[in-house]
């Protein structure tokens, strides 16, 4: 039992470690991770601004744009990514190890989330620095509890993700990007969900991580009324990263028996 | 019993299934190939502890089939496979830290990282402790001549240098059965020399040690191999050592004479006992004999003969087939006439 975990955080390790060198080694990376998301967030602020909003809905946007850095890297970066390791030769090179192709996922997303945070981060100090938006939390704690949470959540979602994209190939993929924009309207990106939608489309909509996420950090970050408590939206938060992970495993374990079978965790062309 | 065996196969058969998907406005894209493709045709083989087994045959022969079946990567269709003792269904995970597996044209491999962390990425998911890694590295780099590319990305290698870094990163684990698959293949001379002396080493260094190779070089499975099968389309035409390969085809033994000009006397070799057949070809500066016999101790009344007949002897060696002319006695062609996908 000790063998295998410290096998699996071995490899865990050893995988997050190309994401974290890239960050280093890109030199374009601070040009594309960092200044590039701050523009996209800036015009949404600004029109905020124009239109004399409160300095909250500026916050939010902000929020916002740091948080959707990191659905795209649960998109991209982890569901994409298996596809990719296949295409590389990478993935069989994982599947014959003794290392669990979880160890191999939760790698993929240690290494996404790191360059990602960094990222985000930049998104974060435009906030502060240039919008002057007024971070003040009704406690840092909870506020890091949210935050780490939502990202269990919305990498364990990542990880199932990648197996799906695999299973289904290119299916999944047109299926994620149909979503991506909508996903963008119901998780509330750049508004107050409970101001815009009712309070069943909202509700609805807290089952999507980073939606849950951003509705209760807005609530400890700006003091603003969320759909639900953020106790409640806490307990969904832990439930769907228990519900996600689960899946990543079940989906994993489905991918590689029927992929044996197929022939598709090594062959190149479908 | 499946323990005496590092390898072993029981009527294993690998067939290849096409989909053909539903398309609204368009025709199927397989309407008009085969629906079905078999790989690998009931094989069966058995592989000992510490034997350098190889499979020799042409592109599409089914080598990298079986090796992905026993490299946990590919389920049979029928049949069993067993790898160290353990079923490659069903007690997969208990086998992989036992192999390794290196493919010949392999692209596997970070760009991002150099060559010595990339073998540092693929020894940590096997458990391999720090400083093994590290020692087993410099030695392996050393081995394929990479040691000043140990810290070069491997973005920026040939591909020949990628494949050799590949080449380290199945020895790196030191697995109990390693699976190459033509692991030279693309390499140069000298590459490809050094690879082999190294594999004869290894196996040298622990007599647990299996390794089985796939190739359709000739000499190199010649020069390796204890034992080698020879597979075309699915099947396991013949197997044995080399040297009783080669025997199967060669029905008499053969020797060559070259004698100084002027052997008159020894013309009629044919008619003497145990020769079966003699051919003579005079060359401007010899005379060549070229004789078969029924049993190789006959050659004894040749060189009498010969001698007798006042022929000089230049030189006199037995002419052994090679596993080329084996190959093409058993599939019908040379190995490299048949283009095919890698199956």
């Amino acid at each position: 039992m000790r063998n295998a975990l410290t096998l699996f955080f071995q490899a865990a390790l050893a995988r997050a470690y190309p994401r974290a060198v890239w960050m280093v080694r890109n030199r374009t990376w601070l040009f594309q991770e960092t200044l590039l998301p701050v523009l996209s967030v800036a015009a949404f602020a600004y029109s905020y601004q124009a239109m004399g909003a409160p300095a909250e809905y500026v916050g939010m946007v902000i929020l916002g744009g740091a948080m959707t850095t990191f659905w795209l890297n649960v998109l991209w970066s982890m569901g994409a990514h298996l596809y990719w390791e296949r295409d590389s030769g990478n993935l069989g090179l994982y599947v014959m190890s003794p290392a669990p192709m979880m160890s191999i996922l939760a790698g993929m997303a240690l290494g996404g989330m790191t360059t990602t945070t960094i990222r985000a981060a930049a998104i974060v100090a435009a906030g502060l620095f240039v919008f002057h938006v007024p971070f003040d939390p009704t406690s840092w704690w909870l506020l890091v509890a949210i935050f780490v949470i939502t990202l269990a959540a919305l990498y364990g979602l990542g990880m199932m993700f990648a197996s799906l994209f695999l299973l289904w190939g290119r299916e999944a993929w047109h299926t994620v990007n149909l979503l991506q924009e909508p996903v963008y309207l119901l998780a509330g990106t750049n508004f107050p969900l409970r101001n815009v939608f009712p309070k069943v489309v909202a509700g609805t909509a807290l089952l999507i991580p980073l939606a849950a996420g951003m509705d209760a950090m807005r609530q400890v970050l700006f003091r603003a009324e969320g759909v639900l408590s953020v106790e409640t939206e806490i307990g969904l938060l832990a439930g769907l990263a228990v519900v996600f992970l689960t899946g990543a495993k079940w989906c994993l374990d489905l991918l590689e028996r029927k992929s044996l079978h197929d022939g598709k965790l090594t062959v190149r062309w479908e | 019993m499946m323990t005496d065996f590092a390898i072993r196969t029981e009527e294993l058969t690998r067939t290849y299934r096409r989909k053909t998907r539903r398309r609204w406005f368009r025709k199927p894209k397989t309407a008009d190939a085969p629906a079905e493709f078999t790989a690998l045709d009931r094989v069966s083989l058995d592989v000992r502890p510490g034997e350098l087994f190889g499979l020799l045959g042409p592109n599409g022969a089914g080598k990298t089939t079986l090796i992905k079946i026993l490299t946990t990567l590919l389920a049979p269709s029928s049949g069993k496979a067993w790898v160290d003792g353990l079923d490659v269904e069903t007690r997969a995970r208990e086998l992989r830290p036992r192999i390794n597996m290196v493919s010949g044209g392999e692209s596997s491999g970070y760009g991002i990282l150099t060559v010595r962390e990339n073998l540092w990425l693929f020894a940590r998911i096997y458990g391999v402790p720090n400083d093994l890694v590290r020692k087993r590295t410099d030695r392996m780099l050393e081995v394929v001549g990479l040691t000043d590319k140990a810290d070069s990305r491997v973005s920026h290698l040939s591909t020949g240098q990628r494949q050799k870094m590949n080449f380290c990163r199945g020895f790196i684990t030191d697995p109990k059965i390693l699976f190459l698959d033509e692991p030279t293949l693309g390499l140069d001379v000298t590459a490809a020399r050094n690879i082999r002396r190294f594999i004869r080493e290894w196996m040298k260094e622990d007599d647990r040690r299996t390794i089985l190779l796939t190739t359709h070089y000739m000499a190199e499975a010649d020069e390796l191999c204890d034992r080698l099968a020879i597979v075309d389309r699915g099947k396991v035409l013949a197997c044995g050592t080399p040297a009783n390969l080669k025997r199967q085809v060669q029905e008499y033994p053969i020797f060559e004479l070259s004698l100084s000009p002027g052997a008159n006397g020894v013309a009629d070799l044919s008619t003497l006992s145990g020769v079966h057949h003699a051919t003579r070809t005079e060359t401007p500066t010899t005379v060549e004999l070229k004789v078969s016999l029924h049993e190789e101790p006959a050659i004894g009344g040749v060189v009498q003969k010969v001698v007798s007949g006042g022929g000089k002897i230049l030189t006199l060696k037995k002419v052994e087939p090679t596993l080329e002319d084996v190959f093409i006695e058993l599939v019908g062609h040379r190995i490299d006439d048949e283009e095919g996908g890698n199956a």
